[in-house]
């Protein structure tokens, strides 16, 4: 006996067939409703805010006067030509890379660990995420506390260890490590979570076969976990170098108020671009054309670093 | 699998930015609207507290119609907030303090708040110190946007414990003979620190000693037309020049005012002195609760002068301006300014009061039973008013932050008051 199931092309035509055309319009017409209200909202709070601030940005634009002068590309060019816009994105990056390689890099290996079989494991699983939804100010006011100069537990730390206290907030690399580490803190658990979500789709023969060939954990984490995985790294990827470039509460809290929350310390040690920013379009003046135009830029230089870390990243040897 | 997984970024993104959007929408917050007829809500915005929180009562006693509701923020956000609000004409509360520092920012433009002149004003001026009015008045005089509330005359708190374990004189008649000028009040901290190993510090901050210095000068930062003249004014280079020496000798505690750090020193009597406007008694009181009896107050250094000191204004987006008014009158009224400074010792404003042996005799017992009123009168009445320029807290601010990059041994004296003048040049 012979069994026939409908294509779904089959049953596409059968309904077809059946349907007025009244439905037929509804038909072609209800997707693009139902998507609609997203698209809407997109371009009512994305789309929308990015054109205006490009037309802004083009304007001498202060919030406390009503005159908008034209003035074309003049506060790029101020922007370009001002060194403490370099400072801002020479810490950004800099930042970037402190808080995001030895997070991406424990995250994999903290997956790679609760990718076993252990006890417990939705404890430790669910443990991980827990820093990640703890609200970035909370984070930042207590890792400040922690890294304070006078008063802070891990100068206590150094002090009983025999080594010195080390003032974080005022050096460049202090300050940054400290930042770095409170980004580290919150986005870890978050990211490895992910890895192990896509480590979990990694089909088990093939560790079987690794195993038997002799290849070490590491050798397998290398040569299989990470290749089968490598769509989820990209992602993460390119999510951490947009937060990483755009970090503005940790700088902000770390400074513990007063000028130096805006500058970013005294000597603008720690001022990240997104700080830059804030200092020109809502404590100097209002500024909003040169904010503006700091926004673009900063769009810029987001969309090429997350292009140029998906083009690295995709170099992973692939397993197929 | 590449074009869903594109797709999932972008929602998650575009989700994300929604989230923002609405959590954006949702932090305004008006300002004593959708009240019933007849009763009125009265928001007062004030950085710190400023002891109202009695005289709330007994006003809202008396005018049962109205309910006051403070809100406090931190000292830097403060203005900052302020500025936004009044730009945006949105947000503000109905009666805003405002510090010295930034009033002359606000009256130069007297459209944005309430004038008081038409609101009854005009009849007071006799109420406050001369300057302290002209203060709060509009450039051309045709507004007066504010109504003022405590003034800032100087004294040096200091710790007696540390002053007597470094050899130095503890009462505070001798204390004050140690140093009638700012040299010498460096040299005593060269004893303090020759005698003392105990690593603790002579004063706080060297922003505070700077400002303390500037402001007693005749003329400060600003010239009468506006501009800054940091660069040119031979008292705020020698009081550049004398906080850098202090620096150099190791003195300075390197906190800056009004942070947690600072605020968890006095707790731990890091530091022996401290620049004292009268307003500073209050913090030291609430910052360190345990040190009762060991603090004192003396005379400051180079003679009197005003640092610090509020006015209350009035947003011209407020809108119950008669009532707003008839409260911040009653509010800076002396007798109200007298509960005040009996409260926190936040020193009135009003002269009448500095004849009033209740308010002449006040002595504290936190302070070791230091005569306050007695001290502060005589710092106020010797104040000679200072004109203050429209960007005056920027600009110390500015010169603060040279003075930090010093202490953090990241520019010489020379590179960091360079960059404080380029740094300048931009701020306007």
């Amino acid at each position: 006996m012979e069994l026939r199931h409908d294509t779904p092309g089959d049953t596409r035509r059968k309904l077809h067939d059946r349907r007025p055309r009244a439905g037929r319009v509804d038909r072609a017409l209800s997707p693009y409703l139902y998507v609609a209200p997203f698209f809407l909202l997109f371009a009512a709070f994305g789309l929308f805010p990015l054109g205006y601030t490009a037309w802004v940005s083009l304007h001498d634009w202060s919030l406390l006067s009503d005159e908008r002068t034209f003035v074309g590309l003049a506060n790029y060019r101020e922007l370009v030509g001002d060194p403490y816009f370099w400072n801002a994105l020479r810490n950004t990056v800099s930042i970037l890379v402190l808080g995001t390689v030895p997070q991406l890099l424990l995250a994999l290996l903290l997956a790679n660990l609760l990718n076993r079989r252990l006890r417990g494991q939705t404890f430790f699983r669910m443990g991980m995420l827990l820093p990640n939804v703890a609200s970035v100010v909370a984070v930042a006011v207590i890792f400040s506390q922690l890294f304070g100069r006078d008063f802070g537990l891990i100068n206590w730390l150094l002090e009983q260890a025999g080594l010195g206290r080390i003032d974080w907030q005022a050096g460049t690399a202090s300050s940054h490590v400290a930042i770095a580490v409170m980004i580290t803190w919150k986005w870890t658990g978050y990211n490895a979570l992910i890895y192990l979500a896509a480590m979990q789709a990694v089909p088990g023969d093939l560790y079987e076969s690794a195993t038997l060939d002799g290849a070490s954990p590491l050798r397998q984490l290398r040569s299989i976990t990470v290749p089968m995985i490598r769509p989820t790294i990209i992602f993460t990827v390119i999510i951490s170098t947009i937060y990483g470039l755009q970090v503005f509460a940790e700088p902000q809290l770390f400074a513990a108020g007063g000028p130096e929350a805006i500058t970013g310390g005294s000597s603008r040690q720690f001022q990240t671009l997104t700080l830059y920013l804030y200092e020109h379009g809502f404590h100097r003046g209002f500024q909003f054309g040169y904010a503006a135009a700091t926004a673009w830029v900063m769009f810029g230089i987001i969309v090429v670093a997350a292009a140029g870390n998906y083009l690295l990243v995709r170099r992973i040897r692939s397993t197929s | 699998m590449r074009a869903t997984w594109t797709r999932r970024v972008l929602a998650a993104g575009i989700a994300a930015g929604l989230l923002g959007a609405a959590a954006a929408c949702d932090s305004g917050d008006g300002s004593g609207d959708g009240d019933d007829a007849g009763d009125i809500t009265l928001t007062v915005g004030l950085f710190g507290d400023f002891g109202f929180g009695p005289l709330y009562e007994e006003y809202m006693d008396m005018h049962p119609e109205i309910t006051i509701e403070e809100r406090i923020a931190e000292f830097a956000d403060h203005h900052t907030n302020l500025t936004q609000r009044l730009a945006t004409n949105t947000g503000a509360a109905d009666i805003e303090a405002v510090e010295v520092g930034f009033i002359s920012q606000f009256t130069a433009v007297p459209d944005r708040f309430h004038n008081l002149l038409e609101l009854g004003a005009a009849s007071l001026s006799d109420r406050w110190l001369d300057w302290k009015w002209q203060q709060a008045l509009a450039q051309d005089g045709s507004a007066l946007i504010g109504l003022g509330t405590d003034v800032g005359g100087m004294g040096i708190c200091y710790r007696t414990d540390l002053f007597e374990a470094a050899g130095l004189p503890t009462e505070r008649d001798q204390v004050s003979a140690l140093w009638p000028g700012w040299d010498d009040y460096v040299d005593t901290g060269r004893d303090y620190l020759a005698a003392s190993d105990d690593g603790t510090f002579f004063f706080e901050s060297s922003g505070q000693m700077f400002r303390a210095m500037v402001e007693q000068a005749p003329v400060g930062v600003y010239d009468t037309d506006n501009n800054i003249i940091a660069d040119s004014n031979p008292e705020v280079l020698r009081a550049w020049d004398t906080t850098v020496e202090a620096i150099d000798a190791g003195m300075s505690n390197q906190l800056t005012a009004f942070t947690p750090e600072w605020t968890a020193a006095f707790g731990q009597g890091t530091f022996a002195t401290i620049i004292c406007p009268a307003w500073m008694t209050a913090y030291i009181e609430t910052n360190a609760p345990e040190a009762s009896g060991l603090w004192d107050v003396a005379a400051v250094p180079g003679g009197a002068g005003n640092m610090g000191g509020s006015h209350l204004v009035l947003p011209a987006q407020g809108d119950h301006p008669e009532e707003a008014y008839a409260f911040i009158e009653w509010l800076t009224a002396p007798e109200q300014q007298l509960k005040v400074f009996q409260e926190t010792g936040n020193f009135p404003s009003t002269p009448e009061l500095y004849e009033n042996p209740e308010m002449t005799g006040l002595r504290k017992a936190y302070f070791n039973d230091a005569p306050i009123g007695e001290i502060f009168t005589e710092s106020a009445l010797q104040i000679e008013p200072q004109y203050q320029g429209p960007l005056q807290g920027d600009v110390l601010a500015t010169i603060g932050q040279g003075l930090a990059r010093i202490e953090d041994g990241a520019q010489t004296p020379d590179e960091a008051w360079a960059q404080v003048l380029s740094d300048l040049e931009s701020l306007s």
